[in-house]
């Protein structure tokens, strides 16, 4: 899981401009990693690869800002 | 009146009211007036004097508004830049501004630190957060430079108010922003251009000391700059954030800091109303929201007008050569949707035609002057930019503002927005100098052609697009055009999307033309 939305966020987000791969703990906010664009294009990501639907209210830091707490929130969807 | 004079009579007015409110962060007016006297004789004593400039990159933090006056106080002029900057264009900005110090964070270190270290004018850098990297970085490339960490420099020491010599006809700040050269220019603002412009702004708004207001606009940005500036005049509490990246969290923050006022740009109030929820809640603390950089849709003002119904709305037109031109009265948004009003408290504006004459009959488009103690000096260093926008004007004394924009004015004195003279591309609120895009376009090697224009978009307002030929049997992508900008050119810059050409249409002359792009595209 994390591993695919890490590649997801290197190849399509970043388009592979990164130095160096983002680390699961990164935060997307601190590091400057993803704008508000590019957030949406992730929210739809996540919605198409594992077939889950964020709400509104869903998208604030806990759950979206790294790989990590991305990751945990999905599965958490997937499993609930 | 020193633009730091409005911190210094709110500190002494209102110690302990809450002035800045930062993720985990509060800091009182009283604290935040502390750390700025210690700074600016941390300054002082590494040898920043008068008139210099301090470049500050940072993002929205208490570090940076701290800074803004910590620099003033040291008699020096600030220079907040964009903090998604790349390392290229601060070398050139340290460099064309001759900054003596530079105020940064440890996280903005893989971009800071080598232009710190070849800066020929820089004396001192103050970095915040983790020193150890920075410090080991200088000691081995620049062993010269003072290096402070912002503990040593902001949070220890004397807290008095430094001895000073600035008067109101001194620069206070320079704000780069995009030119039609490509290369930035940057905007020389006196303390009285911003002492004036924070004075008729917090007039029309009417701000009280109870005022709170919630920015997520980068303070390199003059509309977020001015938040902090204005709360320092009315005693308000400035609540940053460093993005919009979480528009519900931005959302939930709001609430619970009973936030009265929120600046927005078009971007953002898009955004905002592709969130359902928000139309169940209730924002019963939010007086008003204003929104510049470019006009509302009329369908976003119903909108907004739908989730916040309790707030004003101020519709507003600016630029950062004199910070802000109109606004439109909240009541007249039902009559006059599409207009952005009239010139603010102390100003005046007027439309000329190609010949310089001023036009009377209404509804006529023609160039939009501004005239009014907050147009700016002109551009650093920039004598021939400057006299093109700054002309002489009724009084034998003064310059008027020439602003590039064309507008219409109806018979009771309504500002229309027609369009620029120039191709300069507004997308997220920001202008994007097409220029300095293709610029970093053409230091790709396979590219023989290329040209930028701004496309209509939802969200953005406007979005950057790129028009690129490549070498003959080239196999570069769109993706790897668009990494390349992405490590060259700040975020609001990078191009949406690459259009592959054969050719691009030319002139007579055969110099790139691209009024048949731009046509094309309204096409699609």
């Amino acid at each position: 899981m994390n591993d695919k939305i890490r590649t997801y966020i290197m190849e399509n987000i970043l388009l592979g401009s990164a130095d160096h791969p983002i680390a699961d703990d990164d935060s997307f906010l601190e590091k400057g990693i993803i704008d508000s664009t590019g957030i949406l294009e992730l929210v739809a990501f996540v919605e198409d690869e594992f077939a889950i639907e964020v709400e509104d209210e869903e998208l604030i830091p806990d759950n979206f800002d790294s790989i990590g707490k991305l990751a945990a929130y999905t599965e958490m969807k997937i499993g609930g | 009146m020193l633009l730091q004079e409005f911190l210094e009579n709110t500190s002494s007015r209102l110690p302990e009211k809450t002035a800045l409110v930062a993720g985990r962060s509060r800091l009182t007016w009283s604290q935040v007036e502390a750390r700025a006297n210690r700074l600016a004789r941390a300054l002082t004593a590494a040898g920043v004097g008068y008139g210099d400039r301090v470049v500050v990159l940072m993002d929205n933090s208490p570090e940076t508004v701290i800074s803004i006056f910590g620099i003033l106080k040291a008699d020096a002029v600030f220079v907040v830049l964009n903090p998604t900057i790349k390392t290229d264009k601060l070398a050139y900005i340290l460099d064309n501004c001759r900054a003596s110090a530079l105020i940064t964070h440890s996280g903005k270190w893989t971009t800071a630190g080598g232009p710190a270290a070849s800066a020929g004018s820089l004396r001192a850098v103050v970095v915040a957060g983790d020193t150890e990297e920075p410090e080991a970085f200088l000691r081995e490339k620049s062993p010269s430079l003072i290096m402070l960490s912002w503990n040593d420099a902001a949070e220890n020491g004397d807290d008095s108010i430094p001895p000073r010599r600035a008067i109101d006809i001194d620069l206070a700040s320079l704000i780069y922003t995009s030119g039609t050269t490509g290369n930035p220019k940057g905007v020389m603002l006196t303390h009285r251009n911003m002492v004036s412009a924070s004075t008729s702004i917090t007039t029309y708004l009417e701000n009280v000391e109870d005022d709170i207001i919630l920015s997520v606009l980068p303070l390199s940005f003059d509309y977020g700059l001015y938040q902090a500036i204005m709360a320092a005049q009315f005693g308000g509490t400035l609540v940053l954030e460093k993005s919009f990246l979480f528009p519900f969290a931005v959302i939930d923050l709001m609430k619970k800091e009973r936030v009265t006022g929120f600046p927005i740009v078009p971007t953002m109030s898009a955004m905002l109303l592709q969130i359902e929820k928000l139309r169940e809640m209730s924002f019963p603390d939010l007086r008003y929201l204003t929104n510049t950089a470019a006009a509302l849709p009329v369908s976003h003002i119903l909108g907004l007008q739908e989730i916040f119904p309790d707030a004003a709305i101020y519709s507003m037109y600016g630029l950062t050569e004199c910070k802000r031109v109109s606004y439109l009265p909240p009541f007249e948004l039902g009559t006059r949707p599409t207009s952005v009003g009239k010139g603010m408290p102390n100003e005046q504006v007027y439309l000329v035609d190609e010949d310089d004459n001023v036009i009377t009959d209404p509804d006529t488009p023609g160039e939009l002057v501004v005239r009014g103690a907050n147009v700016m000096k002109g551009y650093w260093e920039l004598p021939e930019e400057t006299a093109r926008m700054l002309r002489p004007g009724p009084y034998p004394w003064e310059k008027v503002l020439y602003t590039g924009d064309l507008f219409k004015m109806d018979a009771e004195g309504y500002l229309y927005f027609v369009s620029r003279k120039d191709d300069i591309i507004k997308s997220r609120g920001e202008k994007v100098s097409p220029k300095e895009v293709e610029s970093a376009l053409y230091e790709i090697p396979d590219i023989v052609e290329a040209a930028v224009v701004g496309v209509e978009d939802g969200i953005l307002g406007q979005a950057v697009k790129a028009f690129v030929v490549l070498k003959e049997g080239s196999t570069l992508t769109e993706k790897e055009i668009l990494a390349w900008c992405m490590r060259h050119l700040e975020d609001f810059m990078v191009p949406k999307t690459v259009e592959f050409m054969d050719s691009l249409p030319k002139t007579s002359s055969g110099k790139i033309t691209k009024k048949g792009l731009g046509q094309e595209m309204k096409k699609g």
